[in-house]
């Protein structure tokens, strides 16, 4: 289903604002680019002596050593992708982060429980269900602030990522102090390892991946209107909490898998990183949605493979690092809603604009030099009158004159007049026409502020019905604004 | 317990890294931003492991520097990405501080060989060593945590007062800040950076959970009990000062309960902040889940519908 975007720029006011121009793109582009392979630079160093056997071997899975870490690395970037897609687009992005810190109290209080129950207590379906169930205790702090104070989203994440991580590390400098008990790597079960994944993580990584894809596909629609209008989905008659519990669920569920396998950082980036390049190539949510799981899976088992490849790489910040670069080419070449494809969209609105107010203003001079009212003849004009017209700075009014001669709409008289080609006129007086139309029509029909009467103009026969045109001309008329149209409407009545 | 001048300074590290942190932290919630001190926090990585690498000394100062540079560029980047990719401001913040850390990550890593740099010792301060650091000030050994975050804390207010007119406006509405001839964007900066110092200045010295649970939390309870700005500051500074010291009292008596020594105070100080969170959360005359119970009942009471009768 297709989906309008509130945040998408307004045609006209998008033309008044300052924009981004193209230099700073640039800039940002090549500073963030600098900045990543500055980063990544020491990784290929003189050390690789790398055949391409070894290379093909590695991202063909043939090595049995990087399969298992390959293949779970992907599955989690379908899985983040899928439920970071619903985040993103409802502002929540940072769940992730909020979850993964509030694990922490369920990790040490399983550990200390296991341990007293006469385990080692470092089993880990005992860690993973003590981060889970903190996880969801932490979630439902979240929502619960969220729909009974004013605080806001953010500082309801910010609160309970501080305050559980904080109690978690209370109750670890207790746990430190047990005799005989190991607590040693107990906080870094948070940051991941990688590179020594088991076959369990990786039937677990699947599990929760295929799980958030059939959540996806059969909760679709509902989980569409979750994100883009909840009132709505309420007011239809949608448990929306439970949905919104239900998807969350599925996050935490994603966050305490791949926290324990892959590491805090990276299962952060996996959530967020992915949905947001995805956003750039489509205004389709379904679209979106696929295209993140596909990123997702494609930067982990890129960058799984690279760090296989060379020594000394921690899989996960290679991951992150490949998935960045990713977001940053999407976000400046993406031909949808990238950087480069709308200072480009922009850029021709505004010149089509222009050469429309610069027509205009053209004949309107000639219709106040004509002396029949009927009838405007095409005549010789000076720059001067242009700029007395309106107020263009005149080193702008060169560069939009010198396009619309290019156009042949325009040509040199002598003594440095100008003059409307034949073409030009019946285009100026076509624009004139349209744009009185719609500025009559927006002033004496529609209750729409006058500040809006640019938008558009151009389309007023095909916005507005045969016969309303023609009550719009005989108003004209009547005050004296008549221009007859160039071409002639065809009624189809 | 025993009280000792130690246990003192020790809550008085933390009352001040509270304060300096609540007093920007206000205006982070108020933007909708709380989870800025979190990416600061994560992102200082790289800047700590360049100035390492490039001074092959752990000297506070450097680092001190290229951590806040990091921080700076942490906001300056988010801000781009959100502005000009049109992304959502958390998202973007999430984008760029797990890239920075990454990248620090792997800097890090691949320099392993020749040098000695745990991220762990450098982002998780130890709160209780504080007081053994000290430094003579007019005849007073004054810990170095309590002189460096003092003098954050000292600019941070300094700064607050002299632009309280300007941040308020622009925390509430940005065109019209605008409009005044504020500049919004420069604000959001002045702002920006005066978090990235007081994160990094923080978590140096006191730990950076310490650091994202003041910015958030207690600003967080202030909104609960006051509609206005300057309460809500002064509000949130007392409940840092107060988290300061009940933090480190419960770190040391509540493990006692059931028979350990002590926790870290970094850690209490937090969980006690979101208790009174939590106090607050429940019984605020304005909007606490209680009180506004009560006050739906009478509610009830009072709009009864009266009967229509047909005249």
């Amino acid at each position: 289903m297709p989906f309008v975007d509130p945040s998408r720029p307004d045609p006209v006011k998008s033309l008044t604002q300052p924009r981004w121009g193209l230099r700073t793109t640039l800039f940002t582009g090549a500073a963030g680019l600098s900045l990543l392979v500055f980063g990544c630079s020491p990784a290929f160093g003189a050390e690789s002596g790398l055949s391409w056997g070894d290379i093909g071997d590695i991202l063909l899975l043939k090595n049995y050593n990087t399969r298992l870490v390959v293949l779970s690395t992907s599955a989690l970037g379908i899985a983040a992708g899928i439920v970071g897609a619903f985040l993103l687009l409802r502002k929540r992005s940072l769940m992730g982060d909020a979850l993964a810190h509030s694990t922490l109290p369920g990790i040490v209080i399983a550990f200390v429980v296991m341990l007293a129950l006469g385990g080692t207590g470092k089993s880990l379906p005992g860690l993973i269900a003590g981060a889970a169930l903190s996880g969801i205790i932490g979630l439902l702090i979240m929502l619960a602030i969220r729909n009974t104070t004013r605080l806001s989203d953010d500082t309801a994440m910010g609160f309970v990522l501080s305050v559980f991580f904080g109690a978690g590390l209370a109750l670890l400098g207790v746990v430190q102090k047990i005799p005989k008990a190991s607590a040693a790597g107990l906080e870094s079960f948070i940051y991941g390892k990688a590179a020594s994944m088991v076959l369990v993580d990786f039937w677990l990584i699947s599990a929760i991946a295929a799980l958030a894809a059939i959540a996806a596909l059969f909760l679709f629609k509902e989980f569409t209107l979750l994100c883009f209008d909840e009132s709505f989905a309420a007011a239809e008659g949608w448990p929306t909490l439970w949905l919104d519990v239900l998807l969350l669920g599925l996050v935490t569920a994603v966050t305490v898998i791949g926290l324990q396998s892959v590491g805090l950082i990276l299962i952060i980036a996996f959530l967020i990183t992915p949905p947001a390049a995805a956003r750039f190539w489509t205004h389709r949510l379904s679209t979106m949605v696929f295209l993140s799981a596909v990123i997702g899976a494609a930067s982990g088992w890129l960058g799984a493979s690279i760090s296989a490849l060379l020594p000394r790489l921690p899989a996960g910040a290679v991951i992150v690092v490949v998935t960045s670069l990713v977001f940053l080419v999407s976000m400046i070449f993406a031909p949808t809603r990238g950087v480069f494809a709308r200072n480009l969209r922009q850029r021709r609105l505004k010149n089509k604009v222009e050469r429309q107010h610069l027509l205009r203003a053209a004949f309107e001079i000639l219709e106040a030099n004509s002396t029949k009212t009927e009838q405007v003849a095409n005549a010789p004009f000076s720059r001067d009158d242009l700029i007395a017209k309106r107020t263009w700075k005149p080193r702008h009014l060169d560069k939009i004159l010198k396009k619309e001669t290019a156009f042949g709409h325009l040509e040199s008289e002598n003594h440095g007049e100008l003059r409307l080609s034949e073409s030009g006129f019946g285009e100026a007086a076509r624009i004139t026409r349209n744009h009185r139309l719609w500025e009559i029509y927006l002033v004496t029909h529609a209750d729409i502020a006058p500040s809006h009467v640019d938008r558009d103009a151009d389309m007023v026969e095909h916005i507005l019905e045969a016969d309303l045109v023609q009550r719009l001309e005989d108003e004209l008329r009547n005050r004296g604004a008549w221009i007859p149209s160039p071409h002639l409407i065809k009624n189809p009545s | 317990m025993n009280w000792t001048s130690f246990d003192s300074w020790i809550v008085a590290v933390g009352a001040v890294s509270a304060v300096a942190c609540a007093l920007p932290g206000c205006f982070l919630v108020l933007r909708k931003m709380s989870m800025m001190g979190d990416a600061i926090s994560h992102a200082v990585l790289p800047g700590i492991a360049v100035a390492f690498l490039m001074t092959g000394t752990r000297s506070s100062i450097s680092m001190f520097v290229a951590a806040a540079i990091t921080g700076i560029l942490t906001a300056v980047f988010t801000q781009w990405v959100s502005r000009f990719g049109r992304v959502d401001r958390g998202a973007a913040m999430g984008i760029v501080f797990t890239t920075l850390f990454a990248v620090g990550l792997l800097m890090i890593v691949r320099a392993a060989d020749h040098v000695d740099l745990d991220p762990g010792c450098v982002l998780y301060g130890a709160m209780e060593m504080t007081p053994l650091d000290t430094r003579n000030i007019f005849g007073w050994n004054i810990p170095r945590a309590v002189l460096s975050i003092g003098v954050v804390l000292l600019v941070n207010l300094l700064l607050i007062l002299a632009l309280f007119k300007e941040l308020r406006i622009s925390a509430f509405d940005t065109s019209l800040s605008d409009t005044l001839g504020f500049s919004s964007r420069f604000l959001h900066y002045l702002l920006m950076t005066i978090v990235a110092v007081t994160t990094v200045a923080a978590f140096e010295a006191v730990g950076s959970i310490i650091v994202i649970a003041m910015l958030i939390v207690p600003p967080a309870t202030a909104l609960l009990l006051t509609h206005r700005l300057v309460p809500m500051l002064i509000v949130a500074s007392l409940v840092g000062v107060l988290s300061a010291f009940l933090g480190h009292y419960s770190a040391n008596t509540i493990p006692g309960w059931f028979g350990y020594d002590s926790t870290s105070t970094s850690g209490m100080m937090a969980t006690v902040a979101g208790l009174l969170f939590t106090i607050a959360w429940l019984f605020s005359p304005s909007e606490g889940l209680i009180v506004r119970r009560f006050r739906n009942r009478e509610g009830n009471e009072l709009e009864e519908p009266a009967e229509l009768t047909s005249t």
